[in-house]
């Protein structure tokens, strides 16, 4: 699936480009990105392995695994095939309250160690496993309860309420979860 | 209100970072030896999803400039106009599904024509927060794992995704009116 949806991005931007006459913009754009991703690279070294680091302190210390008992009944619920006592809900705990803080950089590389432990778990390699769709389907509705870097654009455009979008943001993010689990769930069952 | 949540911005991650070593004192963790260890995870991660985050961000690239994205808007907009659904923002929902940052510039683009306080401005306000760069986010994890079967987790997604620009169409017109 992913391999499709790679090769179709590249191959409609080189098409629409030939109508549009934005070949050289193509060119260009495809050198500039690839020096771009070794940028976000860098950057990335840096402030993922401080929040990993920072994560494993955590977990070392057992806060993780009473936060994931906490909310043992959702992780139950959404994964019910993920075995109680496997690191997979422990990753997938941090990586959901990391992307509820709005703490992206922290929730990637532990959404990472989740689909890894899911993996260990999965039958056919190749093929996702249910709990991993849901993860993903989750971890794409966004869970960020309030979305600071979006209030702080709109008052830097001079907004004369920039935070008035707090409440009605926060009632879409919830739509958006709830949809993709029930979506997850329901396509979940259709999927034997 | 403005002044809670920028305090409150402020203070997430210093707190975070108290509560978590504090925690660790009192479970007498040897914190740094275990923080250097956890780094080091987190550096063979980010080498591991380079390549992808290469691909992904070419692919993106050559799309974004190509104005295939404008392409499909102009398609699309008829439809779209018949109910009322801002056109202006089409681009935005599309470029929201594979790219933040660049999503995050065509939304400035239109606070910066629009005004942030406009229909407009709002509602793509509303649709940034509730929604997820989805490509980005399936290659990085996927990958990761070398599953190359996805199966359903794309249309699920997607769907999730729809519901964000509805329920923000939606909330924006209730709650602020054109």
């Amino acid at each position: 699936m992913l391999n499709y949806i790679w090769g179709i991005m590249i191959l409609i931007g080189i098409v629409v480009a030939a109508f549009t006459g934005k070949m050289p913009d193509v060119t260009n754009a495809s050198l500039e990105s690839s020096k771009d991703a070794v940028n976000v690279c860098f950057q990335m070294l840096g402030i993922v392995a401080m929040w990993t680091g920072l994560m494993k302190i955590a977990e070392k210390s057992g806060l993780i695994d009473s936060f994931s008992n906490k909310i043992m009944p959702i992780l139950k619920f959404l994964f019910p095939e993920v075995p109680r006592n496997s690191k997979a809900l422990k990753y997938i705990s941090t990586n959901l309250i990391a992307n509820m803080l709005g703490l992206g950089w922290a929730a990637t590389p532990a959404g990472l160690m989740a689909m890894k432990e899911l993996q260990k778990l999965n039958k056919n390699k190749e093929i996702a496993s249910k709990s991993m769709c849901m993860f993903m389907i989750i971890n794409m509705s966004s869970l960020q309860l309030l979305s600071i870097n979006i209030i702080s654009d709109r008052s830097l455009y001079n907004s004369s309420n920039p935070s008035e979008i707090i409440a009605p943001a926060f009632i879409a993010t919830i739509v958006t979860t709830i949809v993709g689990v029930i979506v997850g769930k329901i396509l979940g069952g259709v999927h034997k | 209100m403005m002044r809670f949540v920028l305090i409150m911005s402020d203070l997430i991650m210093p707190l975070l970072f108290v509560y978590i070593i504090l925690y660790g004192f009192s479970k007498h963790v040897k914190i740094y030896d275990t923080f250097v260890e956890g780094a080091k995870d987190g550096i063979n991660t980010v080498i591991m999803i380079f390549p992808t985050l290469i691909g992904l961000l070419v692919a993106v690239g050559i799309l974004r400039s190509s104005g295939a994205l404008d392409f499909i808007s102009s398609i699309v907009s008829p439809i779209t106009d018949k109910v009322g659904f801002p056109s202006e923002t089409i681009p935005l929902v599309l470029m929201r599904l594979v790219s933040a940052s660049a999503a995050r510039g065509l939304m400035l683009d239109l606070f910066e024509n629009f005004g942030t306080d406009s229909f407009i401005g709002r509602f793509s306000s509303i649709l940034m927060s509730c929604t997820e760069t989805i490509f980005y986010t399936m290659s990085i994890y996927f990958i990761s794992v070398k599953i190359t079967k996805t199966r359903y987790t794309l249309i699920g997604a997607l769907i999730a995704n729809l519901a964000g620009v509805l329920a923000s169409f939606y909330l924006t017109l209730y709650i602020f009116g054109r």
